[in-house]
């Protein structure tokens, strides 16, 4: 029950943090949503054994963290329960592949750098997503989603989903309260009880989109939905993105760790 | 006024299973009233006001809103007249922000973006709650919710409002905020509910339903006082109007 | 068996995405024109529901483990192929942005292993054959165990093609493959098995809700054949122009960047070199650690046959990579921790 419950505070923080006014959250959502894009798209772009070029990307999380004021612990969190599943695929690499590289003294299995390498882009392309959420909001988002030309049908269809989403998990919470106090010491629901569970619950959710469908025509809703004014893009939302994909393609072309790290080694040609 | 006249024509209704939840029903309701539509669980109460809003249309008998027939064909223009405030505002509240609900119906009437901002700020001025507007819904609380959704309606600037329990599920200090409220609109109101004092102070008028049928129609101080006819349709004198619990002494003389 | 961004590269990923655009829209399309607008919050709902019901663990019997709805049959199931697989779509766009499952180039990958393969290929050739004859519990139960076995297969084998056609990871085909497709068995037996008893009940308490779909004149037909040629003529189009760009060396994102910013190679040019060199003598606080000399030695090491992909690695390179690694992060982090102090102090300021 304990995910249950802590998807719905997942949610409520996200939904929450992206009710913030920083400068960061006033960005036009859909420049940060492509801001996002490039940055992912050049972050996978690097090879598969790339680990030092990837960590000057480093630098566009906090950014973001720093300026739109997003507590650094949840979002952490959020994205170390993601590593599991990764760990899985890419602990696999080492196995794989143990041809040796070396490190001045040090010599590794180049399974582990590939290992590393995909640690590292998931653990930025998890961030990045939750932050890009964090600091836009799923309304604001759906306003981005519009502006790429997705049908509103499609865009009204998502923000219910997404209003939807709480009442639902809450509703499930308790009944699985009610179950588990009627259940004791069982981890879940029998197999048998399943079907009426979630069925029941499946009826309800069909009743309530009837009931919603019922205020929305009320409403005047005929299967066309206008959303409003769409916001402008200003000039500094192209110089925030601009700036950034600099940033995003300079990092992919100059390994800028290697750099620094000559700079302050003294390694030159 | 007569175009805000509200008229139900023996109305019937049945649904699928046979089971017939609306049986003779005529009543008319002139601009400016407010009526209390009282009944049991399942008295018909809910089905009546989908009749009345078009959810529903009935098997036989008719809707008048002016002096229009309520048909497929003129509800988009009656619906606009109708705000229909459902019972559970999770129903009504569908967006992501107050805001973009309460725009909802405006929008939907191809109103330009200006004109909709107007009405949006006075609808939810009109309830309140202007601090709201950029909240999301599904936080707001259970009073919160249920302005936001009164508000969701108000913005379509209806003649008549029609609400289904409007006080259900509220502590008592956001009950009394909407009873306030309800006290206030000048629309013309038809308030269903279970909550008699609610009724017994936002509405002159209370129609009694009982197994579908119109058990009573009249003064509001007349039905609420009249214990034999409230108890035999399963309800009771509001509270406030009964004799004091303690001592027996009467809070009201019976009129 | 959701596909990370790290496994996956542009290319794979764009080409995804296309795809399952050009579905998406094919599917809005029929969903406006031949549906009445009331599905449109039903959709909605059901989007919500299976997101709630994913969080409802039940126990596998005869195991200790415990396991939950996927949903992707599900949906197909009472929603008919297109207006399932949009509902899978907008489940999986949340899941991306709020929980990081998946990701936002991996989306494109994603919506199609768990919706394309339910909806547009389960659905109308397994579960619908199967329960066409008559519709009864042991019909569901069969028709959804195997749609719902069928469709994770070629999910779970969709994941394992495009993480190699990426070539982010170092496993073998055959051996992803053996470990991919036995795990995906056992998950689909769940999902076929949770499936079927949400299906049953609805079917038992309201058979009018699967009538519907099932005899909806809109709905029922999909037209596998125009959906799947639109689709290899997409992928087609798409990966063609994507690969070729993918196969200048090393791939195509950086053929592009190449264009723009007009520089060859990775390494750093001369001008750039020049003024680094002049900096470093000043800056270097390990001028000594001589591993300027080391270059050569280092790729002495036997090279693998297969390795044109593996550049040189040398520790000069090696050792900068990680004193430069670090001190990248801790300037990260020294910017994050200015940023907070200062932002804090402004807010100490105005109150």
């Amino acid at each position: 029950m304990s995910n249950i419950v802590d998807s719905l505070y997942n949610i409520r923080l996200l939904d929450d943090l992206a009710r913030k006014k920083t400068f960061i959250h006033i960005i036009h959502p859909l420049i940060k949503l492509l801001t996002t894009i490039v940055y992912v798209a050049v972050l996978v772009s690097f090879e598969r054994h790339e680990v030092s070029a990837l960590l000057p990307f480093v630098f566009y999380p906090v950014f973001i963290l720093s300026f739109a004021e997003i507590p650094v612990v949840p979002i952490l969190k959020r994205v170390l329960l993601i590593e599991p599943l990764i760990i899985g695929i890419g602990i696999l690499n080492p196995l794989f592949d143990n041809y040796s590289v070396v490190f001045g003294d040090i010599v590794v299995s180049r399974g582990w750098l590939t290992f590393l390498s995909i640690f590292i882009k998931c653990s930025l392309a998890v961030t990045v997503s939750i932050l890009l959420v964090a600091t836009t909001g799923m309304d604001k988002l759906a306003l981005a989603l519009r502006m790429l030309k997705i049908p509103r049908i499609l865009v009204l269809q998502l923000l219910l989903t997404y209003r939807y989403i709480w009442l639902l998990i809450e509703e499930a919470l308790r009944m699985m309260q009610a179950y588990s106090l009627r259940a004791p010491g069982r981890k879940g629901v029998k197999i048998n009880d399943l079907g009426s569970f979630l069925g029941q619950m499946l009826l309800r959710a069909f009743d309530r989109a009837q009931r919603i469908y019922q205020t929305m025509s009320l409403r005047g809703f005929t299967g066309e939905y206008n959303a409003g004014d769409i916001s402008k893009i200003r000039f500094r939302d192209f110089v925030y993105f601009a700036a950034w994909s600099l940033f995003f393609i300079i990092a992919r072309i100059y390994n800028i760790a290697v750099l620094i790290g000559a700079l302050l080694t003294g390694v030159g040609r | 006024m007569s175009h805000h006249k509200l008229e139900a024509r023996s109305l019937y209704f049945s649904y699928p299973d046979g089971h017939e939840a609306v049986k003779n029903v005529s009543f008319t309701i002139y601009h400016g009233e407010s009526v209390g539509l009282i009944g049991a669980n399942g008295a018909g109460k809910s089905t009546l006001l989908m009749l009345l809003v078009g959810i529903l249309f009935p098997s036989r008998g008719e809707v008048l809103v002016g002096d229009v027939r309520l048909t497929k064909k003129t509800l988009p223009a009656i619906r606009q007249r109708l705000g229909f405030v459902f019972q559970n505002p999770d129903d009504q509240l569908f967006m992501t922000t107050v805001y973009d609900d309460v725009a909802f119906g405006p929008r939907n009437y191809g109103l330009d973006e200006d004109e909709v901002k107007i009405r949006v700020e006075k609808a939810l001025e009109m309830v309140g709650i202007p601090h709201l507007k950029d909240r999301a819904p599904f936080k707001l609380s259970g009073g919160e919710k249920r302005v936001a959704a009164i508000a969701s309606v108000l913005s379509m600037q209806p003649d008549i409002l029609i609400m289904d329990e409007p006080t259900s599920a509220l502590d008592p200090k956001s009950r009394r905020r909407v009873i306030t409220l309800l006290k206030n609109f000048k629309h013309t109101k038809i308030i269903a509910s279970h909550d008699l004092d609610m009724v017994f102070e936002t509405c002159r008028r209370v129609i009694v339903l009982n197994e579908g049928e119109i058990a009573a129609d009249g003064m509001a101080e007349e039905i609420l006082f009249n214990k034999e006819l409230l108890e035999s349709c399963g309800l009771e004198i509001p509270l406030s109007l009964q004799n004091c619990p303690v001592c027996g002494a009467f809070k009201y003389k019976s009129i | 068996m959701h596909m990370a961004d790290a496994l996956i590269s542009p290319a794979v990923g764009g080409t995804m995405l296309a795809a399952t655009a050009g579905i998406a829209a094919y599917s809005a399309k029929k969903v406006q024109n031949d549906m009445d607008e009331s599905k449109i919050p039903l959709m909605g709902v059901m989007g919500a529901f299976v997101f709630a019901a994913q969080m409802i663990n039940f126990s596998i019997p005869g195991t200790g483990s415990s396991g939950h709805l996927g949903g992707g049959m599900l949906l197909a199931i009472l929603l008919g192929p297109y207006a399932g697989f949009l509902t899978m779509a907008s489940i999986l766009l949340i899941q991306a942005l709020f929980f990081g499952d998946g990701g936002l180039l991996a989306y494109g990958c994603n919506v199609f292993n768990l919706g394309f393969y339910t909806c547009f290929v389960a659905y109308p050739l397994i579960y619908k054959k199967l329960v066409r004859k008559g519709v009864n519990p042991r019909s569901i139960f069969v028709g959804s165990m195997v749609s719902s076995m069928v469709g994770l297969q070629l999910g779970a084998f969709s994941v394992v093609v495009q993480t190699l056609l990426s070539g982010k990871t170092e496993l073998p085909f055959g051996q992803f493959l053996l470990l991919m497709q036995p795990i995906h068995l056992a998950i689909g037996v769940i999902e076929g098995l949770a499936t079927a008893a949400i299906v049953t009940f609805i079917w038992r308490a309201r058979p009018e809700i699967l009538e519907r779909v099932a005899f909806g004149k809109s709905l029922g037909g999909v037209p596998i054949k125009k959906v799947l040629t639109g689709l290899v003529v997409a992928v087609v189009i798409v990966g063609g122009l994507l690969s070729w760009f993918a196969s200048t060396n090393p791939d195509g994102l950086e053929w592009s960047i190449e264009r723009v910013a007009g520089t060859a190679e990775l390494e750093t040019p001369d001008g750039i070199h020049k003024i680094f060199s002049e900096i470093q003598s000043k800056t270097a606080f390990l001028p000594d650690y001589g591993f300027k000399t080391d270059q050569d030695d280092v790729q002495n090491l036997p090279a693998v046959e297969d390795e044109e992909a593996w550049p040189s690695v040398d520790a000069g390179t090696s050792v900068s990579g990680i004193v430069g690694g670090a001190m990248t992060l801790v300037l990260a982090a020294f910017m994050g921790w200015i940023i907070n102090i200062s932002k804090k102090k402004r807010g100490k300021a105005v109150v």
